[in-house]
């Protein structure tokens, strides 16, 4: 009888057709990391969409929101596996993720295949996602990787009148595009990169690459996180070395800033960029710190990069659903019509769509500075409003350059032109 | 590990008509020689229509994700079961040569990244994927079979995360952390084999072919041979067998079906990143085959369904318990230990008892008991 019982119950699981949709209710797929190395930022994004729904009374377009969480591990081969799920099986009315780089072109490759469903990426910043042959689909809120790096640039040789850097950066995609933000806009603020050095991820032993620094310059752009850094600042203290740093985006995170030991000396009074600043005085900014602190019932808490970022691209769903009272029907076509003009007030700002579907937007530059109680903080101190995809330069002038690799962009070139 | 044969290897007793491992299958005493067809058990039949007629009940999700990746890892770990359970080395490279397949199909046949895929036909560049993975394979074991039990283990292992990381860091040819997309099956017969009722066919044809090829191999003179080095390499040794050669060789068979799996795995993603054989995967393997059992070939089918669906649902399992889907990986987890504390041969080990219990034969004598 049991058996019977089993047999018939596995039988109506695979008969169940998987888009059963409720007509009174929108069905959200995230995609989010929740192990690896992002996990942390994971959960945070998780809270964050929370907090955006819980925002908007649990309803959007007049109709509840319900959401089913898709967990990936980071590689494309689960982030594929997971949205096919989301799309096929529990039948989600669109997608909202993924959160890292390789992820992101992985899910514009998939959404190719299934036009009539909408993708809001959570944070992933592979300048590819929206730049090479970007899917129709797909839609971006969130800056790349490249655009956070822009207007660190000019900061650096306006503000601080460093004109001549060694670049030390990871050696994978993101390690490529950030420092293609920061590159681009120092060069063509009169900068010059005398040399460039890449380090595989997650190394230990950067003696030969700090005994090869060139003594002569301004500064070092530093494009590593989280252990990383920390061992090549601990190495690079240990050589008495005592040049300044510009940090990268993902440099100056937690990890690094509430590391412990000498590491973090020398990371004082480096500025680094991304895609928020904690301190940021903008209203809407202290508002949204405010709820997030509310809600999490930690007065201290600050959001990280992965959960400002899902919040923003839950924020644009919500808007767009109200502004088309929630009529998915015919391939979404009014909703993707709704997300491409939106002009979203979030809490970074005024975020617009260009015509890839990607975002222009604020970014923050921050510098590292000691606190009250002797940990390290980021402290706003410039935004640069409406950075483009293309950074400012022409499309043609972006693609001339080449897509960001261990020589792109050639900096000479950008500082004669 | 060549000493200790997998639990219960030597002294199984397998139930009538299901393939052995020991390949001295001469037909009970007193049985007529029937034929092949008929020897076949019921139960088989009865899986063959299920398998065929799949497509008639289940969706396409169930189709493509579920079985496709279902048959996909059963044919990798199915390799390892090869070499574990007939050759006695646990080896955890056959992810990395199923990976290298991929790759080499990636590299050699057409895909998105036009820089460095070389484009050629279909009937070249997959011969030469499996070929080049199984050459691959061929020299991993060649080194690897110099060492016996936990350090062959380690040095599969080490060779696996060096993989990883040499694919992760190279561009040159493998593209580094960012891989290759858009690597699609070939468009034969006017078929798109990436659809989901054409894939689960490829996958499903191509895992029986697998699974026959591996219990063919199993009783052939090299079969036994090795399936004789497993048990006692020295004296094997004395009887005249290149004992160190017969190892190898395991390696190159198995590299071979990897190989076949991993190219289908990059089919079903139509993609290919280091992840693909990032040390989780790799390990992933070894559970598979574990959980299914190394007795015979369809316990790395059985431990393949059984990893997919709870990689899978478990996140909607704790879902449907209003429990944080935050933990799932404990689920995966506790299925799997539940499996191996049950039952420390896998889920076949479980079923061998049950049928025993049942049957209440006599293992000795072959007699109903009193």
């Amino acid at each position: 009888m049991r058996k019977w019982l089993v047999a018939s119950v596995s039988a109506a699981a695979l008969v169940l057709p998987g888009a059963a949709l409720a007509q009174d209710s929108i069905k959200i797929g995230v995609l989010v990391a929740l192990e690896g190395a992002f996990a942390a930022g994971g959960s945070d994004a998780v809270r964050n969409i929370e907090l955006a729904i819980s925002e908007a009374g649990g309803m959007a377009g007049g109709k509840a929101i319900e959401t089913v969480i898709a967990p990936t591990d980071t590689t494309p081969d689960t982030t594929i596996r997971q949205a096919r799920k989301l799309v096929e099986q529990d039948g989600v009315d669109f997608v909202v993720g993924p959160l890292s780089g390789s992820e992101g072109i992985a899910i514009r490759d998939f959404a190719k295949t299934v036009p009539d469903k909408v993708f809001i990426n959570g944070i992933s910043g592979a300048l590819e996602m929206t730049w090479v042959d970007p899917a129709p689909n797909v839609y971006r809120f969130n800056l790349d990787g490249a655009q956070w790096g822009q207007g660190l640039g000019s900061y650096v040789v306006n503000e601080k009148g460093w004109t001549k850097v060694a670049s030390i950066a990871a050696d994978y995609s993101f390690g490529y595009t950030n420092f293609l933000g920061f590159a681009v806009d120092f060069c063509r603020a009169g900068g010059e990169i005398v040399e460039r050095f890449w380090v595989p991820l997650g190394s230990s032993d950067f003696g030969g690459v700090i005994a090869q620094m060139p003594d002569d310059v301004d500064a070092i752009y530093l494009g590593m996180g989280g252990t990383d850094a920390i061992n090549f600042l601990n190495q690079y203290d240990q050589a008495g070395a005592d040049t300044n740093l510009i940090g990268g985006t993902i440099m100056a995170d937690a990890t690094v800033l509430t590391s412990r030991g000498r590491a973090k000396e020398a990371l004082v009074g480096t500025p680094t960029s991304g895609a928020f600043a904690p301190d940021n005085p903008d209203p809407a900014w202290q508002e949204y710190l405010a709820k997030y602190r509310a809600f999490e019932g930690d007065e201290a808490k600050v959001p990280s990069l992965f959960g400002v970022g899902y919040h923003v691209a839950m924020l644009a769903a919500i808007q767009a659903l109200n502004e088309v009272e929630g009529d998915l029907s015919n391939g979404q076509e009014k909703f993707k019509a709704a997300l491409a003009g939106l002009e979203l007030a979030s809490p970074l700002g005024t975020i617009t769509l260009n015509e890839n579907r990607q975002a222009t937007g604020s970014v923050f530059v921050t510098e590292v500075v000691e606190g009250s109680d002797g940990n390290l903080e980021a402290v706003f101190k410039a935004r640069q409003d409406g950075v483009t995809q293309t950074l400012g330069l022409t499309a043609d002038e972006f693609r001339a350059m080449g897509l960001p690799s261990r020589d792109t962009p050639d900096c000479d070139a950008l500082r004669g032109g | 590990m060549t000493d200790t044969p997998p639990p219960g290897a030597r002294n199984a007793t397998p139930p009538a008509g299901a393939a052995r491992p020991s390949g001295q299958e001469g037909g009970a005493p007193g049985s007529e020689q029937k034929l092949w067809i008929e020897r076949i058990p019921a139960g088989w039949w009865a899986l063959a229509i299920v398998l065929l007629f799949m497509p008639a009940v289940a969706n396409n999700f169930w189709l493509f994700q579920v079985f496709g990746w279902t048959f996909i890892l059963g044919m990798i770990a199915l390799s390892l079961m090869f070499l574990a359970g007939y050759g006695g080395m646990v080896s955890l490279i056959q992810m990395s040569v199923a990976a290298m397949g991929g790759y080499m199909v990636a590299i050699l046949g057409p895909s998105g990244v036009e820089t460095i895929s070389l484009g050629l036909p279909w009937w070249l560049n997959i011969p030469l994927a499996i070929l080049i993975a199984a050459v691959f394979a061929t020299l991993v074991g060649a080194l690897a079979v110099r060492t016996e039990g936990i350090y062959t283990i380690m040095i599969t292992l080490a060779i696996a995360s060096a993989f990883f990381y040499f694919t992760r860091q190279n561009y040159g040819i493998f593209n580094g952390y960012t891989g290759f997309n858009l690597v699609v099956p070939p468009m034969l017969f006017g078929v798109d084999w990436r659809q989901p009722v054409a894939f689960y066919y490829l996958s499903l044809g191509l895992a029986v072919l697998c699974y026959a090829a591996v219990v063919y191999v199993s009783r052939t003179p090299f079969g036994l041979a090795l399936q004789g080095v497993r048990d006692n390499p020295r004296r094997m040794a004395a009887l005249g067998f290149n004992v160190t050669a017969h190892r190898i060789a395991a390696y190159t068979f198995a590299g071979a079906i990897a190989a076949i799996g991993g190219i289908l795995l990059v089919w079903q993603n139509s993609q290919i990143a280091p992840g693909t054989a990032g040390l989780p995967a790799v390990f992933d393997i070894l559970v598979i085959a574990v959980v299914g059992g190394l007795r015979r070939p369809s316990g790395a089918f059985i431990g393949a369904l059984i990893y997919v669906l709870l990689r899978t649902f478990s996140p909607d399992v704790l879902t449907a318990f209003e429990l944080s889907n935050e933990r799932f990986k404990l689920l995966i987890g506790l299925g799997f230990l539940v499996v191996v504390f049950f039952s420390p041969d896998g889920m076949l080990g479980l079923y061998d008892r049950w049928k025993a219990n049942r049957g209440r034969r006599d293992p000795l004598t072959g007699k109903e008991r009193e």
